[in-house]
């Protein structure tokens, strides 16, 4: 897809007056006693918005995106998802929030006991559905990102860019209303890269905010979205 | 790789080129959380160890319970009355005169006087045979047979006994009774108490093996809550293979107890011709444990995979409920 394009998608479905996916307020975190890993955050994730989270490596990209997933807790700050504040929310609420996010992590986080489709399918299977009701759509998904004959495989012997593309549809098989990807490309070759943007281009362009974690610039080159910056625990937005 | 809206197009197509039909399940019924790791293995042998105790401590209380009812009830329906010979007075007179007091007491369906020989019959295990008992003053019996499910009161007939027969004696054997109840109920309730500590000790080891397991899957458990698992769900998913777990070592146990007791229900029978199968017979019965016995065990079985469940889930909503 062309930059132009992603740009035209990104502003038309744009909503005025929905609640910003992700807000930050003044967000600090330190683990500990130690220094700040990150602090001033302030910054939105629009509805439907496609973005990069980029900076050098231990800048903190990882720990932002855990900020978002509920999963560390900030020492500062202010932190809304989907318009609701998450400071004083119930476990129940945290599981609401969590079932509207997909998310990629950089080490795949399959689990090894599992196939490849109850991997992709396990989103569903928590949410007590009936496998015959997703049973279809999973196998679509995985015929999809190229793993059709790899469904009744584990984990463990599958390649790096086969368990980087299960967990790319473990996180987008719930169409979720947020993706967090973390380095979803660093494991597969440019040509593949490519392909798995084109993926998370089109999940966007089906109304999913995404936000991908990556250093990789000749992959961030491709398109001309908004670019999150982190660099000495502060944020850069760079429009 | 093309886009989602080409997906569907592209599935179709494949329907008609004859893409093969979906199978009717491609899960495996997979735990989410696997716990028959080593320590999950462990965890169902010592629950098969516990609950082969626990079926035996209940099957012996179970045993001595209906040995003891039996006892009682044989004990209680038998009344005697012992006439110590009188130089002064005639002992076949005053065995008539007792006979004919006892049967005239109400609930009593039958009253034998024990003749001369048969009293001193049953002298002769302690003083030995061939004895001349005439110069011996040997007591007189009569035993009291009482009718089925009565319970009369005995104080106008021991009343009769002191007026009319002096040196008869009335021994209803509430004191023997009162001491075999104690007894059989102590032996009861310590096995009842057994039972329950030892309930209480595989609970522990579900709560010590949960807590392993839940450590042991750390990463499990997080990627569950990542994807939208609440902690009821998890909680559940451990439960279930806890329960499943504990079904199976119980069973185990519980068979095992079942067999032993069988065993050594064959073995008694095979002993009971001789003197030490006589002694086991009296103490025990006939050693064989009724089907509330094996009602029973089956039901400590499945009172401890029940208990192994329970345990295992709650330990997991508080373990989870501990780390935030």
């Amino acid at each position: 897809m062309a930059r132009a394009g992603v740009k035209a998608v990104y502003n038309e479905d744009f909503e005025e007056g929905m609640a910003p996916s992700v807000h930050f307020e003044n967000v600090g975190v330190r683990y500990g006693m130690g220094p700040e890993v990150l602090r001033d955050l302030t910054f939105s994730i629009e509805p439907n918005s496609f973005q990069f989270l980029t900076g050098p490596s231990g800048a903190g990209k990882t720990t932002l995106l855990r900020l978002i997933l509920l999963s560390v807790k900030p020492t500062r700050g202010l932190i809304s998802l989907f318009g609701e504040d998450v400071s004083r929310i119930s476990k129940d609420e945290l599981t609401d929030l969590r079932r509207r996010m997909g998310v990629v992590f950089q080490d795949f986080r399959l689990l090894d006991h599992l196939t490849t489709y109850e991997n992709v399918a396990l989103p569903l299977r928590v949410q007590g559905k009936d496998e015959a009701s997703y049973r279809a759509e999973v196998v679509e998904l995985l015929r999809w990102v190229g793993l059709g004959d790899r469904m009744h495989m584990l984990p463990p012997v599958l390649s790096g860019g086969e368990k980087q593309r299960a967990a790319i549809a473990r996180a987008l098989i719930v169409r979720p209303d947020l993706l967090l990807a973390d380095e979803p490309t660093g494991n597969v070759d440019p040509s593949l890269a490519r392909r798995l943007l084109r993926l998370f281009i089109e999940l966007n362009r089906l109304g999913t905010s995404v936000i991908i974690a990556t250093h990789d610039f000749s992959l961030m080159d491709q398109l001309n979205v908004r670019r999150l910056v982190l660099g000495d625990g502060r944020l850069h937005i760079d429009e | 790789m093309s886009d989602m809206s080409q997906v569907r197009p592209r599935k179709a197509q494949a329907a008609e080129t004859g893409r093969k039909p979906l199978p009717a399940s491609l899960q495996r019924n997979a735990p989410l959380v696997p716990v028959d790791s080593a320590g999950g293995q462990a965890l169902a042998a010592v629950i098969a160890i516990l609950t082969f105790l626990a079926a035996l401590c209940a099957g012996g209380a179970e045993l001595v319970a209906a040995s003891s009812a039996q006892w009682r009830s044989d004990i209680a329906r038998e009344v005697t009355i012992q006439i110590r010979p009188n130089p002064q007075r005639s002992i076949e007179a005053d065995v008539q005169r007792a006979v004919a007091l006892a049967r005239q007491t109400p609930g009593v369906e039958q009253a034998q006087p024990f003749s001369r020989e048969e009293s001193e019959r049953l002298l002769e295990p302690w003083l030995g045979t061939g004895l001349d008992f005439n110069d011996l003053p040997v007591p007189r019996l009569i035993v009291i047979k009482l009718q089925e499910g009565a319970r009369p009161d005995f104080a106008p007939l021991r009343e009769a006994l002191r007026s009319e027969v002096p040196g008869a004696s009335l021994d209803d054997h509430a004191l023997w009774v009162s001491r075999l109840s104690t007894m059989a109920n102590t032996i009861i309730a310590i096995s009842i108490g057994l039972v329950i500590l030892v309930l209480v000790a595989a609970g522990l080891a579900v709560i010590f093996a949960t807590r392993g397991a839940m450590a042991g899957n750390r990463e499990v458990v997080d990627v569950l809550h990542f994807v939208g698992a609440n902690d009821d769900f998890i909680a559940r998913e451990f439960q279930r293979r806890f329960f499943r777990l504990g079904l199976r070592g119980a069973a185990v146990g519980a068979g095992a107890a079942m067999a032993l007791t069988t065993l050594l229900g064959l073995v008694t029978r095979s002993w009971r011709a001789s003197p030490a199968g006589d002694q086991i017979e009296a103490l025990f019965g006939t050693f064989t444990i009724s089907w509330r016995g094996y009602a029973v065990v089956v039901l400590i079985a499945l009172l401890v995979a029940i208990i192994t469940g329970i345990v295992s889930r709650l330990t997991v909503r508080r373990f989870l409920n501990g780390n935030g």
